[in-house]
């Protein structure tokens, strides 16, 4: 694999091919799990870098055996429930609104408005999930990860996945009529 | 889960549209950049960050470099496509500019030892005592050195300006060869202040004025030879009615009163 390859060689460089390969499912998925945008940075810097420290320690066997990806995530997810726990004793931050996702410049702007405005209601509702269930659907469907590996990240057995996922859809799509509904 | 449930399908296709790609600056607040520069000493290379000058060395090649950088800093070390903007003209005039540096990671007392070198003039130099005193730990004279000798940033902050007062120019992070070669450079008359060092000359009066300095500051250098006037220490110089420069400080306040 391209990406163990390189780590194999040198690690800097290794390391540059590596965020280009993961940047994005790394950063979606800590944007969807803490639902903000600056937050998301601060989880994705961290994650990254305790990867890079990790790898400054493993040896080449170590370093062959690696599946980037679930290992990556891995480490995300255990930066952001380390931080659940620490956020539970400050006080609550602003309202999601605060950082609303800048416009992608290569879309039209019709097409923009239509997105932002569903995945703002989507990243909204997410939010409202319990947190196990929103790692799970998170993984499963914006990062779409196979649910064996996220078992591996989230280290559950894979039935608890499922359930975790298809609870989670059922809420999102119950929140969903309610707010359709005008119960909002 | 049900995929001919046209609900539960556009549910998953918002969920499958909710990904976003990292923004660009993503990376450069968890790896530093590098680059060689030409400065005052040869095969120097820099690193920084998002937030500034981080890595200075001397006389490595690239690998030594990154593995030295590795072990103090554990972040990853990517090239730079040019060096950041005031880099260049810091290291020819010696004077920093408001080129940023980043200091995460020393210690606080380290901090205040680097904030106080950082005050030394090109051209100048001052003893390890009064960097001490400047920093706000009169008696941690060797601690002192140990921080100096800890600069991630020399050249920047030129701890090479520090000397000791007997005479000696002392360590420096990259040989006192290097040092003695800097401070000639910077138009500083090594032979001299060791001279006066040795005869036990640490500060310069002027009879006119009755203020007295470190030999090297600017205003000791114009006192006219015949109104010169060598003092052991800044007792010496108060008995005899001189009071301290304020620019050179010999009295070196603390960092409160500075």
């Amino acid at each position: 694999m391209r990406v163990v390859a390189a780590l194999s060689g040198d690690l800097d460089g290794g390391f540059a091919v590596l965020y280009e390969a993961y940047r994005g499912p790394v950063f979606s998925t800590a944007l969807r799990l803490c639902g903000r945008w600056a937050e998301a940075e601060d989880l994705s810097a961290e994650a990254f870098l305790r990867a890079y420290r990790a790898l400054c320690g493993y040896g080449p066997e170590r370093i062959a055996e690696l599946r980037p990806r679930a290992w990556l995530l891995t480490i995300l997810a255990n930066v952001w429930r380390n931080g659940l726990r620490t956020a539970a004793r400050k006080p609550p931050p602003g309202p999601l609104e605060d950082a609303p996702d800048p416009p992608d410049p290569a879309e039209g702007v019709e097409d923009a408005a239509a997105r932002h405005e569903t995945g703002r209601e989507l990243a909204g509702l997410l939010a409202a999930l319990p947190d196990a269930q929103r790692a799970a659907v998170v993984l499963r469907h914006v990062t779409d990860l196979p649910v064996a590996e996220i078992a591996e990240v989230l280290g559950v057995p894979e039935g608890t996945v499922k359930s975790h996922v298809s609870r989670g859809l059922a809420r999102l799509r119950r929140l969903h009529d309610q707010g359709e509904g005008g119960i909002r | 889960m049900s995929s001919t449930d046209p609900a539960a399908d556009a549910l998953l296709a918002g969920l499958a549209g909710l990904g976003a790609d990292a923004p660009p600056a993503l990376l450069d607040r968890i790896a530093a950049r590098r680059v060689e520069v030409e400065g005052p000493l040869e095969h120097l290379r820099v690193a920084f960050t998002d937030r500034g000058v981080a890595f200075v060395r001397a006389g490595l090649d690239e690998a030594e470099f990154a593995s030295a950088f590795r072990e103090r800093f554990a972040r990853p070390l990517l090239p730079a496509a040019r060096p950041p903007a005031g880099l260049v003209p810091a290291l020819r005039t010696g004077r920093l500019g408001d080129l940023p540096l980043d200091l995460r990671g020393l210690s606080g007392f380290e901090a205040a030892v680097l904030r106080a070198a950082a005050t030394i003039p090109r051209g100048q130099v001052r003893p390890y005592a009064w960097v001490a005193r400047r920093a706000g730990r009169p008696k941690a004279v060797r601690a002192v050195g140990s921080a100096l000798g800890r600069n991630p940033v020399p050249l920047l902050i030129p701890c090479h300006r520090v000397t000791r007062s007997d005479g000696s120019l002392g360590e420096y992070v990259f040989g006192a060869a290097a040092k003695e070669r800097l401070l000639r450079a910077e138009d500083v008359d090594v032979d001299e202040v060791t001279d006066m060092a040795r005869r036990g000359v640490r500060l310069v009066g002027s009879d006119t004025t009755g203020i007295v300095c470190f030999p090297t500051c600017a205003d000791a250098r114009r006192i006219a030879p015949s109104h010169r006037r060598g003092f052991r220490d800044l007792a010496a110089a108060a008995a005899a009615g001189y009071r301290p420069c304020l620019h050179c400080r010999p009295d070196g306040p603390g960092p409160s009163a500075a």
